[in-house]
């Protein structure tokens, strides 16, 4: 048995793509680089995947982290070379490497993420950053998420402005906490800010693995 | 017009509003996207249904593979978006558009339309409607696209004439590239779009509504359909394909679930048996079957295109598959290990079909699946599909000792002469089955018995039968109800008005046209969903044009009368279809067309093609000239 983790980007379609249906997108191109993708035990078997961290339906990454049970030895060079090809549009490849067979788990070691996001419509950049300023400065932020009732402000590790893209778009980067029991999340923040998520375009573009 | 990168923009700011946003973006593994701009013919292929149902339709996978093969045209998809996409579709002006290059659908040069059902026919129009084409082919000019539909359902094209230019009867593998070689032509010159629907009407397979007229009785019956001039043929008979081609297997992977994740596979097309009630046994004959090596290697290369873990061997009766045996011993071997399911539906009640599904292994996960339609033998005899009660209680008994703990039987209500005693004898039947179960392995056997309610389509012997009133219906579902229940007993039925629906549109007229627009208008779509279905919408729609529902459901058809679909032909004859009613009424059954011929008509109507297609790959005799003359003599006598 072996086990490599994957790093690998998530663009184009896939960004609408939830991440079970990407735990589904990984199977079929493991089969069809007909790699010997290790199976579960029991009566339904299962292929051995795991995710580092789901990525919220929308987001495009170039940081995705998925760890990989094969039953049969293989380098991290072959198995870029025989998956490469068959992965589909919107998915690459970034880096392979093995892991040790009994590492803890890809979710128990990540502690948090890097977003870029971009802000499709035009807005007051003097307002955004007052907004930003604001939302750091407070001690605890409670908010409402699918009926639970949180403080949002811990999850928050970083947050600034960044230069305007080419077209003039204004954008933020934040570190958000991506523990298992602790996920920070961009519309939140966005939210909080007081943008309509949907008008922003985010990118995942770090995993920090503790 | 809109452009491309102008709709992609648009729909970024919707996507994220409406549920799985992955159903309108395209972008799939095996997609294939051309330079627009590089290639003379676009066309647009359409699924009058969600993207989770269009998505694995075997049909339009075949055209989009066929065409895309072709250097001079490209082929796009499209599906309807579900209600909360419209909303967004509609409130942002984005134009149904295609999922490929994301074009607007009134871009592309032909719209084809997949019309496998009736219930299918609101989404077609509404599918028109969000694409911004007229809904009335009479209001379409030069410049839109010409709007085609074909699939089982188009064998009575009628009820949908005023929608669509043009309609391919039967198979479409043939005549797709000569529709678009035609429009080629068409399109190069300056002519008038008539000119464009004269020249497809000239097609083998091809019915242009436009150019035939219709009167009708003072009773309603038609009186007479006949074509406008001269050079437009006044039967249209079915297009099929000699042998089967190499099927598809670069299928396309969705990015989000679908109903069907899998291959498919047809491993034959039509079926022999003659079973009364069935629209696809009478309109796809001859039976062809693809042999067995083509199929394994096929289900190999689809695998290593697609690693998809699902497999299905597609026919209308597997069990008459010349080798099946073969077939699934190969599969097994090849695919055993894999983690691939395979799934062998349509199954004949015997023993040998226990040793098949055995052979596929990992197929004892879901239940046994069987058909035996009615309860009891008499009303088998009457539908043609003769099962001794105690053949179907010995294999259903010997399903339970072999494993499975789960059995489905399907059943219909409503044939013709039907009682309420049959009726009864499926819950009898049932009740019987399960106790068989239970006496083999205890409480942990289950039966599932699935009663659909029949309605009597085009083309097959029972076109002339009234269907069911909603009264006797509910009556027979009602008995069912209260007999079928109890642990390891799940019943389920059809609503009675979808029933309906399929009813009126199956063995509908051109004034239906009306009656389906006017529904759409009064906000029915997506119909075949029970949570979406308006009946009120179509009862008001009947009204407002005057016409009287039960005339198209509940009425027994003259024997000579007119059919809305008598100028189309599925190429089985009128006089093999009354004959076979006849026999029905008398309780007497026609034995599988395998052992002898009955001359249903299918022969000399293609005898052309069989004579150049001799061999095993058809189940009809061969012909020689001699041959189709005796044959032709036949069925005059």
């Amino acid at each position: 048995m072996q086990r490599l983790r994957i790093t690998y980007t998530k663009t184009a379609a896939l960004r609408y793509t939830s991440n079970l249906d990407i735990h589904r997108i990984w199977e079929r191109s493991l089969r069809r680089a007909r790699l010997s993708l290790a199976y579960s035990l029991g009566f339904h078997p299962q292929p051995k995947l795991i995710q580092a961290c789901p990525l919220p339906l929308g987001l495009t990454s170039h940081a995705e982290m998925i760890d990989v049970w094969l039953e049969t030895e293989t380098t991290p060079a072959e198995l870029s070379a025989a998956l490469q090809p068959a992965l589909p549009p919107g998915l690459e490849l970034q880096a392979v490497e093995p892991v040790e067979l009994l590492a803890p788990s890809l979710p128990k070691q990540v502690t948090s993420a890097d977003y870029i996001a971009t802000l499709l419509d035009p807005v007051d950049e003097a307002l955004l950053a007052e907004r930003v300023t604001a939302l750091l400065a407070a001690a605890e932020l409670r908010r409402e998420y699918r009926g639970k009732n949180y403080d949002m402000r811990p999850l928050v590790e970083g947050l600034s402005l960044l230069p305007p893209d080419e077209q003039g778009r204004a954008r933020l980067a934040m570190r958000l906490a991506t523990r298992e029991s602790a996920t920070g999340r961009t519309d939140e923040v966005l939210s909080a800010l007081g943008y309509d998520p949907y008008d922003v375009r985010v990118d995942r573009f770090k995993l920090i693995l503790g | 017009m809109i452009s491309p990168i102008e709709i992609e923009a648009r729909l970024e700011r919707v996507l994220l509003r409406v549920q799985k946003p992955g159903r309108y973006v395209g972008g799939e593994l095996n997609q294939i996207v051309k330079d627009w701009d590089a290639v003379e013919t676009h066309v647009a292929l359409a699924f009058p249904d969600i993207y989770d149902i269009g998505l694995p339709n075997l049909g339009l996978a075949i055209f989009y593979h066929m065409l895309n093969a072709r250097r001079d045209v490209l082929a796009e998809r499209a599906y309807v978006p579900w209600s909360d996409m419209e909303a967004q579709l509609r409130e942002q002006h984005i134009p149904l558009y295609s999922l490929e290059s994301k074009h607007a659908l009134v871009d592309f040069d032909i719209l084809g339309l997949s019309l496998p059902y009736e219930s299918l026919y609101t989404n077609a129009l509404n599918l028109l409607d969000l694409a911004e084409i007229p809904i009335f082919a009479s209001e379409r000019s030069r410049n839109h696209p010409l709007v085609i539909a074909g699939g089982h359902a188009a064998f009575n094209p009628e009820p949908m004439h005023a929608f669509f230019d043009a309609f391919v009867i039967g198979e479409g593998e043939d005549v797709f590239p000569e529709i678009v070689d035609c429009y080629q032509t068409w399109k190069r010159s300056a002519a008038p779009r008539t000119d464009l629907l004269r020249a497809l009407a000239r097609l083998h397979g091809v019915y242009v509504p436009s150019l035939y007229s219709v009167s009708y009785q003072p009773d309603g019956t038609i009186a007479s359909i006949s074509p406008n001039s001269a050079d437009v043929p006044k039967t249209v008979e079915k297009r099929l394909v000699a042998k089967l081609p190499p099927p598809p297997t670069r299928f396309l992977v969705p990015n989000v679930d679908v109903v069907h994740n899998r291959i498919a596979i047809e491993i034959m097309r039509g079926c022999t048996r003659g079973c009364r009630f069935c629209h696809a046994g009478m309109i796809t004959r001859p039976v062809r079957e693809r042999p067995v090596a083509e199929v394994v290697d096929a289900l190999e290369e689809s695998l290593n295109h697609t690693g998809f873990e699902e497999i299905a061997l597609l026919s209308l009766s597997s069990s008459d598959y010349t080798n099946i045996m073969d077939l699934v011993k190969g599969v097994s071997e090849r695919f055993t290990g894999k983690h691939v399911t395979i799934s062998l539906p349509s199954l004949r009640i015997e023993s040998l079909s226990i040793d098949l599904l055995e052979g596929l292994k990992g197929a004892r996960q879901g239940g046994f699946t069987l058909a035996p339609e009615a309860a009891t033998e008499r009303m088998r005899n009457i539908i043609n599909k003769p099962i001794s009660t105690q053949a179907l209680m010995d294999v259903t008994r010997a399903i339970y000792e072999r494993g499975w703990t789960t059995i489905k039987l399907y059943f219909m209500i409503g044939h013709p002469s039907e009682t309420l005693e049959d009726v009864q004898a499926i819950a009898d039947l049932c009740k019987a089955v399960l106790a068989a179960g239970r006496k083999v392995i205890g409480n942990r056997a289950n039966l599932h018995a699935g009663v659909s309610t029949f309605v009597p389509k085009p083309h097959t012997p029972f076109q002339w039968v009234p269907c069911d009133s909603v009264e006797q219906i509910q009556a027979k579902q009602q008995l069912l109800r209260r007999n079928l229940n109890g642990p390891g007993m799940k019943y389920s039925w059809t609503s009675p008005q979808d029933t309906l629906l399929e009813a009126w549109l199956s063995r509908g007229d051109r004034r239906m046209a009306d009656v389906i627009y006017s529904a759409w208008r009064n906000g029915a779509k997506f119909d075949a969903w029970q949570d979406q279905f308006r009946f009120p919408a179509w009862e008001s729609a009947f009204a407002e044009h005057g016409l009287d529902p039960a005339f198209y459901t509940h009425r027994e058809r003259f024997i000579d009368e007119i059919f809305p679909w008598e100028h189309i032909s599925s190429g089985v004859k009128k006089s093999f279809m009354a004959q076979d009613y006849r026999w029905s009424l008398e309780g007497k059954t026609r034995p599988d067309c395998r052992q002898q011929c009955y001359a249903c008509g299918i022969l000399p109507t293609f005898a052309a093609i069989r004579r150049q297609n001799p061999g095993e790959g058809w189940k009809c005799p061969e012909v020689s000239q001699g041959r189709v003359r005796a044959v032709n003599l036949l069925q005059e006598a």
